[in-house]
């Protein structure tokens, strides 16, 4: 489970997030929303400690991240799978190189057969080809670049996985290849996702929930169907960007 | 503005980033036990290091020599015993030129590489997914390179050392002055002390962390895009330019006026 309660982040003089209260039960599936340069990013960055709060407290299984050592830490975020906006792909390794980071040394040392098979595995279950493996960051398409980005987060057999802005970017039909695989990962594997995105339709696709971030806190919180049906005026204005104008509910 | 506040603010600025130099170092350390990451890395640098910059040192230290030579030969005519040419030359290369030299060259060839690589890490993110794959950052792509910078620079002194003396010589021989070897070899012993070459050592050690630390704190610290990258860059060479002249100067003070 994940627990974020009054998280409170500014970078110098700009207030990112403003007393967020957020939580992930075990196995859901929540989206994200919000305009550009809201702060989603940051958020998802505090969940696997890559940025600490200024105040409150940011919980994965009830451990306080933010007050972890060095060796918890790591270990916390080896059971985190993390999908960045633009693949964050070493340029100089293979992708097969690349998906092996997500696997311990321990386990590829002691069993590189396992190692090979598992990097295999990842890219098919991103619905990519095994030859794939052998290919550079360089010679891959966005599309491609972000499923390799979550073969590699998925390497590990984490039990949360982050994704940030997974269909940015693309054209419609390779995001809704990335929707579906979202929802895939989701249902093979079982693990408890949190998807930051401001796709609205594809928010509603993958997600048990649904949260709206706006001026650094949670706007509104709920099911697709609790949004669709909201008279706020920001959640109405930041769906109908999407769905055209909605009948009054 | 009140130039106090500007003062204040570039004080703080700083010592802010003395703060985070000492915790990136310090973190450095604390990671040094995960010696089975960073050995084989260090290796790979190390290969880039040596073998990419031996010929470009050659080349430098080379001419350093032949100038070295040439200006002794302008200055020296029917003043002083010609055998001095050969002390000053190996003196100078040995104590001053082949180190300084290398390590200023190394500045701008590793510094400004090592500033740009790990500067684009950081903006397209590829260190926050290193961290976010619960590996460390300082043992996969800081320590290989600090301590292959370290490790490296001296042996590359060794290398400029030897074709800054042999150049020095070839150019004495032929110039004006045409010192014969017999009297090179006998200025060369007759002003040389074993412990110059530790010195050169020494020096190529501290100048060798320089150049491989500083850039990759700067690197490693960047922000704001491409834009960011770019400032880096110039920030790390200049920073590990000054840092080799202040070291220069300070080295040479604590271990020679005492030897």
């Amino acid at each position: 489970m994940i627990r974020l309660v009054g998280v409170y982040k500014r970078f110098e003089e700009l207030i990112v997030l403003d007393g967020v209260d957020f939580d992930v039960s075990k196995g859901e599936t929540i989206a994200l929303l919000g305009p550009s340069g809201t702060g989603k990013s940051v958020l998802l960055k505090h969940i696997n400690g890559l940025i600490h709060p200024d105040r409150g407290e940011v919980y994965v299984d009830e451990q306080s991240v933010p007050q972890l050592g060095r060796k918890q830490l790591a270990t916390l975020r080896s059971r985190i799978g993390y999908v960045f906006q633009f693949g964050a792909l070493f340029d100089s390794m293979s992708v097969a190189e690349n998906i092996k980071l997500g696997i311990t040394d321990q386990q590829c040392s002691s069993d590189a057969k396992y190692c090979s098979a598992r990097v295999v595995e990842c890219l098919e279950l991103v619905n990519l080809p095994a030859d794939t493996a052998r290919k550079f960051p360089a010679e891959l398409s966005g599309g491609m670049r972000k499923r390799v980005g979550i073969a590699r987060a998925i390497a590990g057999e984490p039990e949360y996985l982050l994704y940030d802005e997974p269909t940015s970017g693309l054209d419609p039909v390779n995001a809704d290849v990335i929707d579906e695989l979202v929802v895939k990962l989701r249902d093979t594997l079982g693990v408890t996702s949190v998807v930051v995105t401001h796709d609205v339709r594809g928010a509603f696709r993958v997600a048990d929930r649904v949260a709206l971030l706006k001026e650094g806190r949670i706007r509104a919180f709920g099911t697709p169907t609790d949004f669709r049906e909201s008279r706020d005026e920001v959640v109405r204005e930041f769906i109908e960007r999407d769905f055209g104008a909605l009948p009054e509910a | 503005m009140d130039p106090r506040r500007i003062v204040g603010r570039y004080t703080l600025h700083a010592l802010s980033h003395v703060g985070r130099f000492a915790a990136f170092f310090v973190e450095m350390v604390r990671t040094l036990n995960e010696w089975r990451i960073w050995v084989p890395r260090t290796f790979e640098q190390a290969q880039n290091i040596g073998y990419g910059s031996l010929f470009i040192v050659l080349l430098t230290a080379a001419f350093a020599g032949a100038v070295t030579a040439l200006q002794a030969s302008y200055q020296f005519q029917a003043n002083l015993p010609v055998y001095i040419v050969g002390g000053l030359i190996v003196n100078s290369i040995v104590l001053e030129l082949a180190p300084v030299l290398t390590a200023l060259l190394l500045a701008g060839r590793i510094g400004a590489r090592y500033a740009a690589e790990l500067g684009t890490m950081r903006v397209t993110e590829q260190i926050d997914a290193l961290e976010s794959l619960g590996r460390s950052p300082m043992s996969h792509l800081i320590i290989p390179r600090v301590i292959a910078g370290t490790l490296m620079l001296p042996v590359l002194v060794i290398f400029a050392d030897l074709i800054g003396i042999v150049a020095g010589y070839f150019f004495a021989h032929i110039s004006s002055l045409q010192i014969s070897s017999a009297d090179f070899i006998y200025g060369a012993r007759y002003f040389f002390r074993p412990w110059d070459l530790w010195y050169s050592m020494i020096k190529s050690l501290f100048f060798g962390l320089a150049i491989s630390l500083v850039p990759s704190y700067v690197g490693f610290t960047t922000k704001q895009g491409a834009e960011g990258v770019g400032r880096a860059t110039t920030a790390a060479v200049v920073s590990a330019s000054v840092m080799i002249l202040f070291l220069n100067a300070l080295l040479a003070q604590w271990l020679l006026t005492n030897a």
